[in-house]
């Protein structure tokens, strides 16, 4: 047994001495802080590479809008279905002029995206085979915005006019600390608070949008309709984080100084006032996404109203409110469930929730293409209307979205009849971005999860808020607690 | 081994306290039953549900979307299902037959020669056994990479030749079963070692390797981590990778049935390929962890 | 090991280092190379976040003083441990119970062979999967908290993973359905192994049913049990999906249901803490070591004891030829 110990010893010893060895051998670069000027390539892609338009992307959201819209893709060849909007052939994407599209897709489960995509696009400009496009999101976007491996979209033909239609929060997102553009986005995202209907005229005595707004307009008044919601039985919101973004996107300093963590004021009203509903009762306590919130959209939900941005309430809370669900041969229509009892307006705060940005990979070798896919997909008004009248999104071109809300005949069936379009570009516009960093997302993510503990009665004030800074800084291991 | 099954009850016991305990034991197994078998009514379930209704919790009550479920995950050419059922296949398939090949060469190795390194080869295996796949797997796609395989099933399978888990039940299992005399005596004969291993040593091993090359093909078909570093082409990726790419679709694509459909689907094969074998691996742990 | 000594070899040496070397090459190429650059990396401060990569530098044992100081290590090991201990407890119990039921031939228990199958089934689903199944069976709006809700009369739901405890014992329960089934099966094996003649022996002396368990089974059984046990430990010890899933990455509440190897994973998963994320592996792996270490005495000992077995049985048996 001795002799077994010595053994196992030894091998351990000499598995730190290689170790040791590696060490010295293995002579890392490092970049420290990127440059914002877009990286040189060393390597010319391959003649492959000048006819493949590779783009990465995380799911399918774009694939399916850029096949059914951009007018340069060869449905034919491609296998693609026009009528059915489905793409039926097991090949290769393909546009008219012959070149391929390649998606990668990476899912992004434990922030797998975005470390395939770091990777490849530190590669690239070795590689042979280059990255033309990839997409991110608002949460990080500034990751990418202010690295090398953008293309500052000017650089490729962008101009100022082709972008004039946008939304502003969309460019103070995406621009970099020199002032270029490195993103655009099809999608607008303002967030407004739905609410039942048949509750509010219960507990409020209207259901009218104007007036339900009135009664919302701030956060005191917003406190007091929960307390009278709360006196007759139903829930003001469903869960900790339904107002989260509400509070995040109207802060007044960024996430970060420097490498030092700050906490906003408003994250902690946030707290402060969910901790509040938790104790009172006027939140059902459910989290974002869990089966309990779903359910609460639902006929058997006990809630007067959900934070929910452009997608949301036409997708997630319409497919919710039904009684019996689509494929079980309900119908989207009145009658079915809650179709047709919530309506919209504008609530405490101006927010935004999700959306989708294109970038152009610093040495892509099909510039062209990729300007040319994202003025179609981005700038073009036509596009742009069709796409919110087709699928219900809002998209990202002001005058395009302003014929849709000064059409009076237009509404939606889902808010019985109200024109929610007309609503969100009157939010759209107040939506500002200028307190990002890239820390964002994971930032977010840590102190919800953190003050949950708190808001459960799991953990005290500060010890959520240390917890918050461990969380923090396993994230980001290059920032310090204030 | 059903010789040695014996009767330690006592002759007193009376019939009535014999009664009473089947009647415990019948009891208890049918529990455990219903919760073993828990996990694939749920999934079996929900694969008949649809999105939404699973999104509002779980009723123990059949939906009415298999056929839309299943037909929906076929269809989408986006995450080509056949495709991560072939892919699947080799890598679970592949890594089964080279991992308990070779660990069963590695153990016979160790168990049968006498050299000087054999301490110290088997300390060290036992050494790594232990090591999580978390501990090397940022250094091992980092190297994948620059050597340019990823999108490459090759780093999924050639790894499995060292699976010291594996070598280390096929070394127990020699130790129990495999008297040197049979090895010399094939030497007599004049066989040549390899030879010996491959004709001789491996029918002996059957069932060990029976055992483990299920193990092994249940954990590379249930492998999530590995391969999603490595792949990333739609034509390449396995069936977790498939899952996982479901799981966080776009909110016009989310569909937790087509989720649950795809599960229900992936554990087909491996469910199949265990009734068959359960016989051999419920003997072959039994020969593999006793001696005597 | 001890096998050894039971034949001599001649010359065949080089085919022992032949017959290991696929395995040792494999793994000097896949596993050591990653596996020594994160040792390398504990004596490092070396991180990467987003598209940064900062200059690295050696700081020698300054990573492990961080961690030990922190404590937070000390938490991980103590929450992977309790969530081990709560699954392992039954799991022996059950198991020891039915592999003695399906090795007693007096109790003739019907349809052995579907029982036996059923128990290990759950082993074969992706271990994520069973958790999602069970975070759903345990929502606020589950089945369990519907029969909650029916047996205490409340309309509010139990919040099982709002709890410490409660988190911690699904986790367990998962662990334990996953695991049961192959406890039993090496039990059985054991139980089967034992030496009639002691039980004949029992019988003849007149004891019950369960002095008969207690002071012939279990003590007969006694090398398999540790070997059950270390083993387990082992997988204890590398326990991570399970939680991973069911509490979204967070180990909430409060940080209760973190287990080693997602701490670990913490620091790799968003930015990228090398230095940090070596020094918790080494840890884990001077553990692990010291576990398999464990395993490899109890082996040796068992080892030990079953060649002076088998040594008898031979001198018996030659006895026997020479009459």
């Amino acid at each position: 047994m001795t002799k077994l110990k010595r053994v196992l010893c030894g091998t351990m010893c000499l598995a730190m001495a290689g170790s040791m060895l590696t060490a010295c051998g293995d002579d890392s670069s490092s970049s420290g802080d990127a440059a914002v000027a877009p990286q040189e390539q060393k390597k010319e892609g391959s003649a492959d590479s000048k006819n493949t338009i590779k783009i990465y992307v995380w799911n399918q959201e774009f694939q399916g809008l850029f096949r059914r819209y951009y007018p340069e893709y060869d449905a034919e060849k491609s296998g693609y279905d026009t009528a059915k909007h489905e793409k039926t052939g097991t090949g290769d994407d393909f546009l008219k002029d012959g070149k391929k599209v390649v998606w990668v897709v990476n899912e992004n489960e434990g922030n797998n995206y975005q470390d395939k995509l770091d990777t490849a696009l530190k590669a690239q400009s070795e590689s042979d085979d280059k990255i033309d496009m990839f997409l991110i999101e608002a949460d990080y976007a500034l990751k990418y915005v202010n690295s090398q491996y953008t293309t500052p979209l000017a650089d490729i033909g962008i101009t100022d006019s082709d972008t004039a239609e946008m939304y502003d929060y969309t460019k103070q997102v995406a621009t970099a600390t020199d002032g270029s553009l490195r993103a655009v986005s099809w999608q607008a995202t303002p967030g407004l608070f739905a609410y039942r209907r048949d509750i509010a005229k219960y507990v409020l005595g209207t259901d009218d949008p104007a007036e339900v707004q009135e009664k919302l307009k701030d956060w005191d008044s917003f406190d007091k309709v929960a307390e009278e919601m709360s006196a007759k039985g139903y829930k003001m919101l469903s869960g900790y984080d339904d107002s989260y973004r509400v509070f995040s996107n109207n802060v007044s300093k960024p996430w970060v100084d420097g490498d030092t963590i700050q906490i906003d004021d408003q994250l902690m009203k946030w707290v402060d006032q969910t901790k509040d509903y938790t104790d009172k009762g006027y939140n059902n306590k459910t989290s974002l996404w869990a089966d309990a919130w779903n359910a609460d959209q639902g006929p058997s939900g006990k809630v007067f109203g959900f934070f929910y941005s452009t997608w949301g309430i036409n997708f997630t809370l319409a497919g919710n409110s039904l009684e019996v669900s689509e494929k079980k041969g309900g119908k989207k229509e009145v009658g079915n469930g809650l179709y047709g009892q919530y309506a919209v307006c504008e609530g405490p705060a101006a927010f935004f929730w999700g959306g989708t940005w294109l970038c152009c990979a610093a040495g892509s070798d099909n510039t062209d293409t990729v300007a040319d896919i994202m003025k179609k997909m981005t700038c073009d008004k036509d596009i742009a209307k069709n796409l919110t009248l087709d699928t219900l999104d809002y998209t990202n071109n002001k005058s395009a979205m302003q014929e849709i809300a000064d059409d009076a005949s237009y509404g939606s069936e889902f808010l019985g009849g109200q024109n929610h379009v007309k609503l969100f570009a009157a939010a759209a516009p107040n939506i500002k971005m200028d307190k990002t960093t890239k820390y964002d997302q994971g930032l977010n993510e840590a102190f919800q999860a953190a003050f949950k503990d708190y808001f459960e009665g799991n953990a005290d004030k500060d010890k959520a808020l240390e917890n918050f800074y461990k969380a923090a800084i396993e994230k980001y291991p290059n920032l310090k607690q204030a | 081994m059903s010789a040695a099954t014996t009767d330690h009850v006592g002759e007193k016991s009376s019939k009535t306290t014999l009664l009473i305990r089947r009647i415990i034991a019948y009891v208890v197994l049918v529990l455990l039953t219903i919760i073993s078998l828990l996990p694939f009514v749920i999934m079996i379930i929900n694969s008949t549900r649809s999105h939404p209704d699973i999104m509002k919790g779980f009723k123990f009550v059949l939906g009415g979307s298999f056929g839309a479920n299943f037909s929906a995950v076929f269809k989408n050419t986006d995450i080509p299902l056949l495709y991560g059922l072939r892919n699947s296949l080799i890598v679970a398939g592949c890594c089964a037959l080279l991992s308990t090949y070779f660990s069963a060469l590695t153990a016979y190795g160790i168990h049968v020669y006498e050299f000087r390194l054999k301490k110290f080869a088997f300390a060290f295996i036992l050494v790594i056994m232990m090591v999580p796949a978390q501990v090397s797997a940022l250094g091992f796609y980092r190297m994948m990479f620059d050597l340019g395989l990823t999108n490459n099933l090759l780093p999924l399978i050639i790894p499995s030749i060292a699976a010291p888990a594996t070598f280390f039940f096929m070394k127990q299992y020699m130790d129990s079963s495999l008297p040197l005399e049979i090895v010399e005596a094939a030497r007599i004969d004049g066989c040549n070692e390899f030879r010996t291993f491959n004709s001789i040593v491996m029918p002996i091993m059957k069932p060990a390797m029976a055992v483990q090359g299920i193990f092994t093909f249940v954990a590379n078909w249930n492998n999530y981590f590995i391969p999603s570093l490595i792949i990333d082409e739609k034509e390449l990726k396995t069936l977790p990778i498939m899952v996982a790419q479901l799981r966080s679709a776009d909110f016009l694509k989310f569909d937790m049935g087509q989720v649950y459909m795809m599960i229900f689907i992936a554990i087909i094969p491996v469910i199949i390929v265990y009734l068959a074998l359960s016989k051999f691996i419920i003997r072959g742990i039994a020969l593999g962890s006793v001696k005597g | 090991m001890a096998s050894s000594n039971k034949h001599k070899s001649i010359s065949y040496a080089k085919w022992g280092y032949i017959f290991i070397l696929p395995f040792f090459i494999v793994y000097a190429a896949f596993q050591l190379y990653p596996m020594f650059s994160t040792i390398r990396d504990s004596f490092f401060s070396k991180m990467t976040v987003g598209l940064i990569e900062y200059p690295e530098k050696f700081v020698g044992l300054d990573n492990y003083t961080a961690l030990f100081k922190e404590g937070d290590i000390f938490t991980y090991f103590g929450n992977t441990f309790i969530i081990w201990i709560i699954g392992f407890i039954p799991q022996i119990f059950i198991s020891l119970l039915l592999a003695a039921w399906f090795t007693d031939i007096r109790l003739k228990l019907k349809a052995q062979g579907f029982f036996k199958v059923v128990i290990y089934l759950p082993n074969i689903i992706m271990a994520a999967a069973v958790s999602m199944l069970f975070f759903a069976i345990f929502s606020d709006i589950g089945p369990i908290n519907d029969i909650y809700k029916s047996i205490s009369g409340s309309d509010t739901p139990y919040q099982f993973f709002s709890h410490i405890a409660s988190t911690r014992i699904i986790i367990a329960i998962i662990n334990f359905i996953m695991w049961y089934g192959n406890t039993t099966i090496l039990l059985m094996a054991a139980i089967m192994g034992v030496d009639p003649a002691l039980y004949e022996a029992a019988e003849i002396d007149g004891a019950t049913p369960s002095q008969t368990f207690w002071q012939i089974t279990i003590p007969s059984i006694r090398p398999i049990l540790i070997y059950v046990l270390v083993t387990s430990l082992i997988g204890g010890v590398q326990m991570y999906d399970i939680p991973q899933i069911i509490t979204n990455g967070q180990g909430n509440p409060v940080r209760s249901s973190m287990t080693v190897v997602m701490f670990l994973n913490n620091q790799i998963s968003v930015g990228k803490n090398y230095g940090k994320a070596g020094t918790i592996s080494v840890v884990l792996f001077i553990v692990a070591a010291i576990l398999s270490l464990a395993v490899a005495a109890f082996n040796s000992m068992d080892q030990i004891a079953e060649n002076r077995a088998a040594k008898l049985k031979k001198k018996k048996l030659k006895g026997a030829l020479k009459i």
